[in-house]
């Protein structure tokens, strides 16, 4: 592991993880994981197939508890705290193929995602945002989620995350189930979020895609770390060519 | 052969032969089961048109000419020129009646030569003589493969003449139907309004409707038919496309319309049709209960009559004198206080376990719940404090001070269970649009990601289950007030599905759909024990039971009354669709169209 993985030193982590193990009944699955999400960054989790990346996630979110080790946000171990807590707190997850509410409208999905909120005006400024963000989605807004197309449903699920004003937002897989098309656009969609200020913490199969407009970047490897550089380092890894860039 | 083939247009033989014989096997299949399964010989008693027509008849007739629609029906495919329909369509109905009718002869053969009666209950001589007509085996086949041809046919055409016509057909052959088999309502009804010489003079002294009378009512509703035509449908695709403040004004009226009904004309109601309005009213107050925890929270509780024992229970408990361990004699408002708190605990108790559990776990467990508690009810262990199986007696009206609810009056217990159900509708209604409601959607459609939201899943189905519970216990409080004793046997698994199946008909998650399913089913086809109006069903009320819910399940998923969003959103797939198949779009992939937005913005 290199001592310089291009992290701001001098900041307090926005969220962290700190020699965080967890089991899943008693399978164990992350082992010592160490992370750190600054304000602001633009970092991707990669790794294969049952590597953890799903759990690392669900344990930022707070869905998962860890067996030990500390969860830390802004500071403050947040081990035993809600949900909830975190999403008031700026942390937001963007699920794995979206997963909108299907049967619920466009309108209740994004409101949904404002449901720690109570500021009523800044409620429909953020939803304005949004709008302005994807004209396309204002004109669906009393459709049913479930007949947007991909690209759409995509766009919502975006906008549903974006209602909580996150400062962090999670994504699981963002480039998953999309057309090869989208893949791109869904990017340069995430880099647009990303320079309004929001970090941004992206697992990605798409390593290739991924790293190329993050920051920094993490391998899992059956629930360890094993890489853990700047972005740039981390593309001309042979290793991490050879076995997630299909490079041999 | 040939000389058929010449008689006919080639058109008429070029038939879709798997579709009718796929039709006619349908058709002689549906034959032969409602026959074995005893429902002609048993409905024969009943007359529809005196000495000429019994509801059994009616009912092996409309079959073949169901048949023979369905079979004639054609799917009009996009995009292709569709066949105009003709002689074509009414052969196919015609061999599929006659295939049906084939059925029926070939079920009379086997009647004549085995006796399968041992297995079989209604393979009996007199299903024999029903089908032969008390004439010989050649008569009855022949007399039924004609018969069922004809209907077939008639089937068939229905499709072919105007719509006029067919509307005018369908309301007069139903219409007569329904006034025949509603005779006691009708009775009743004309009873309250002290026209019992207009009932004198349209049925029959033993039941049905005379001929005259069948025919003079055919023609007026002919007449009425006819006039009316497509001015019903305008009037409801007004109300539809009405907006804002319009369609508020208009639900209004149609709200107070029905407020009115529901006051005013139990006072002209005779106390048959009391009771089935009460019965409805409680069963009604369950659907609602559950159709919050089914329809909104989508947590498929099995167990349903759990609460709705222990609101009759507690009930009974606190008010009768004839409790066997603790014996308050409290008034019933002052129970229901005690009906809130229990049916909430309860509703946690079974809640808590179950919570963490999902789908088909859910309703496996509640299930088991379900039962745990009618045994508890009846164990000899909690005996001395519930009655066991002698339950619970003497449980007494509710005394309001002006008047008093009891069973013998039932026009007072449909008035108390209205005020519970106005309650329950309120609460539904509002708790829908809420916060909660809103989190109940989510979680039914995606607990894990309703969780990421931040909503907090465990409470939020807790508060389901409490709610749900509670609504229960109220209409079983009412149930103990009313039937003046509470016995375990009386809060049977049965209900508990009878009630899923009310949602589900109704429309699950929709007020107004609960409403109607409720109606449907328990007023027209009765309860677990409840007699409806179509008593003459009553053995054959959980056979209907299942093919309604089969029929829901495959072709109209989303209940009776979809829910108005629903429909919007129907509507407006169409619409967009239409659109799309307008505009310049074909061929483009639509996701490229829309991200094309997305590329502008992100520059």
């Amino acid at each position: 592991m290199s001592s310089d993985n291009g992290s701001p030193k001098d900041v307090t982590a926005l969220l962290e993880f700190r020699q965080v193990n967890t089991h899943y009944g008693a399978v164990h699955i992350l082992k010592d994981v160490d992370l750190a999400i600054y304000p602001g960054e633009l970092v991707c989790l990669l790794g294969g197939n049952a590597s953890g990346k799903s759990t690392t996630l669900k344990t930022l979110l707070g869905m998962v508890t860890p067996t030990s080790g500390e969860v830390v946000l802004d500071g403050e171990v947040v081990n035993n705290k809600p949900t909830s807590y975190r999403v008031v707190n700026g942390v937001t997850m963007v699920p794995e193929n979206r997963r909108l509410f299907k049967r619920l409208s466009v309108k209740e999905n994004l409101e949904l995602g404002a449901y720690l909120r109570n500021d009523k005006e800044g409620i429909a400024e953020d939803l304005e945002k949004i709008y302005g963000l994807f004209p396309r989605v204002k004109e669906r807004l009393s459709q049913k989620s479930g007949t947007l197309s991909g690209g759409e449903q995509q766009m919502v699920a975006i906008g549903r995350a974006l209602m909580s004003r996150p400062r962090v937002l999670l994504m699981d897989e963002p480039s998953m189930g999309l057309a090869p098309a989208l893949v791109q656009q869904n990017f340069e969609l995430i880099q647009q979020i990303h320079s309004d200020g929001v970090a941004i913490f992206m697992v990605e199969q798409n390593a290739n895609m991924a790293l190329s407009i993050a920051d920094r970047g993490w391998v899992l490897q059956t629930g360890r770390v094993v890489l853990d550089d700047t972005a740039e380092a981390l593309l001309a890894n042979p290793e991490l060519r050879a076995s997630y860039l299909g490079e041999g | 052969m040939s000389a058929a083939a010449a008689l006919l247009p080639s058109s008429a033989l070029h038939q879709d032969w798997r579709k009718v014989f796929r039709w006619g096997l349908i058709c002689g299949g549906s034959l032969i089961a409602l026959c074995l399964v005893g429902m002609p010989v048993e409905l024969d008693r009943r007359e529809i048109v005196e000495r000429y027509l019994s509801l059994g008849y009616v009912s092996v007739l409309l079959v073949p000419i169901c048949a023979g629609w369905v079979a004639a029906t054609q799917i009009v495919l996009e995009g292709f020129e569709s066949r105009k329909q003709g002689l074509y369509d009414l052969v196919t109905g015609l061999l599929v009646g006659v295939l049906g009718g084939g059925g029926l002869s070939l079920l009379m053969v086997a009647l004549d030569s085995w006796n399968l009666r041992d297995p079989l209950v209604n393979w009996s001589p007199k299903l024999l003589r029903f089908l032969t007509y008390e004439n010989g085996m050649g008569f009855g086949a022949g007399a039924w493969i004609i018969t069922c041809g004809v209907l077939g046919l008639a089937g068939a055409s229905l499709h072919v003449v105007p719509r006029v016509v067919r509307r005018v057909v369908a309301i007069v052959l139903m219409g007569l139907l329904a006034l025949s088999v509603l005779e006691s309502a009708v009775s009743d009804l004309s009873e309250g309004f002290r026209l019992e010489w207009l009932a004198d003079l349209i049925y029959a002294k033993k039941g049905g409707l005379t001929l005259t009378s069948a025919l003079v009512v055919g023609i007026v509703m002919a007449v009425v038919a006819a006039l009316t035509d497509g001015r019903v449908k305008a009037v409801t695709n007004r109300y539809r496309e009405m907006e804002g403040m319009e369609r508020q004004k208009a639900s209004i009226v149609l709200f107070a319309v029905v407020a009115v009904l529901c006051i005013v004309l139990p006072i002209f109601l005779g106390k048959i049709m009391n009771e089935l309005l009460a019965n409805v009213g409680i069963f009604l107050l369950l659907a609602l209960g559950l159709n919050i925890v089914v329809g909104l929270a989508g947590l498929l509780d099995l167990g349903y009559v759990a609460f709705f024992a222990v609101g009759g229970y507690t009930t009974a408990v606190l008010t009768s004198p004839n409790s066997p361990w603790f014996a308050p004699e409290l008034h019933f408002g002052v129970s229901l206080i005690f009906v809130v708190i229990f049916a909430a605990i309860v509703g946690l108790i079974i809640g808590a376990p179950v919570i963490r559990m999902r789908g088909d776990y859910l309703a496996i467990v509640t299930l088991g719940f379900g039962e745990i508690i009618r045994l508890l009810f009846m164990s000899d262990w909690l005996g001395p404090y519930f009655g066991g199986a002698q339950g619970i007696t003497n449980v007494p009206g509710v005394d309001l001070g002006f008047a008093t609810v009891k069973g013998t009056d039932p026009r007072s217990v449909f008035y108390l269970v209205l005020f519970f159900c106005v309650i329950a509708i309120y609460v539904s209604w509002r708790l829908q649009a809420s916060r909660l409601g809103r989190a109940w959607m989510a979680i039914r459609e995606d607990e894990q990601v309703a969780e990421a939201m931040g909503i907090n899943t465990v409470s939020a189905k807790l508060m389901a289950f409490v709610v749900g519970a509670v609504l229960a216990a109220f209409s079983g409080a009412v149930l103990a007030a009313k039937v003046g004793s509470i016995f375990p046997t009386s809060f049977m698994i049965l209900v508990s599905i009878i009630i899923l199946v009310v949602v589900i008909v109704g429309g699950m998650g929709n007020i107004a759909g609960v409403l109607v399913g409720s109606v449907v089913l328990i007023g027209v086809l009765g309860g677990p024990k409840q007699p409806g109006l179509l008593q003459e069903f009553q053995n054959f009320k959980l056979l209907i039971y299942g093919i309604l819910l089969v029929f829901m399940m495959l072709k109209r998923p989303e209940g009776l009354v979809p829910s108005a969003r629903r429909s919007r959103e129907l509507h407006q797939d169409e619409f967009l669709q239409d659109a799309w198949l307008k505009g310049d779009k074909l061929g483009i992939d639509d996701d490229e169209i829309e991200t094309g937005h997305v590329e502008e913005e992100s520059r």
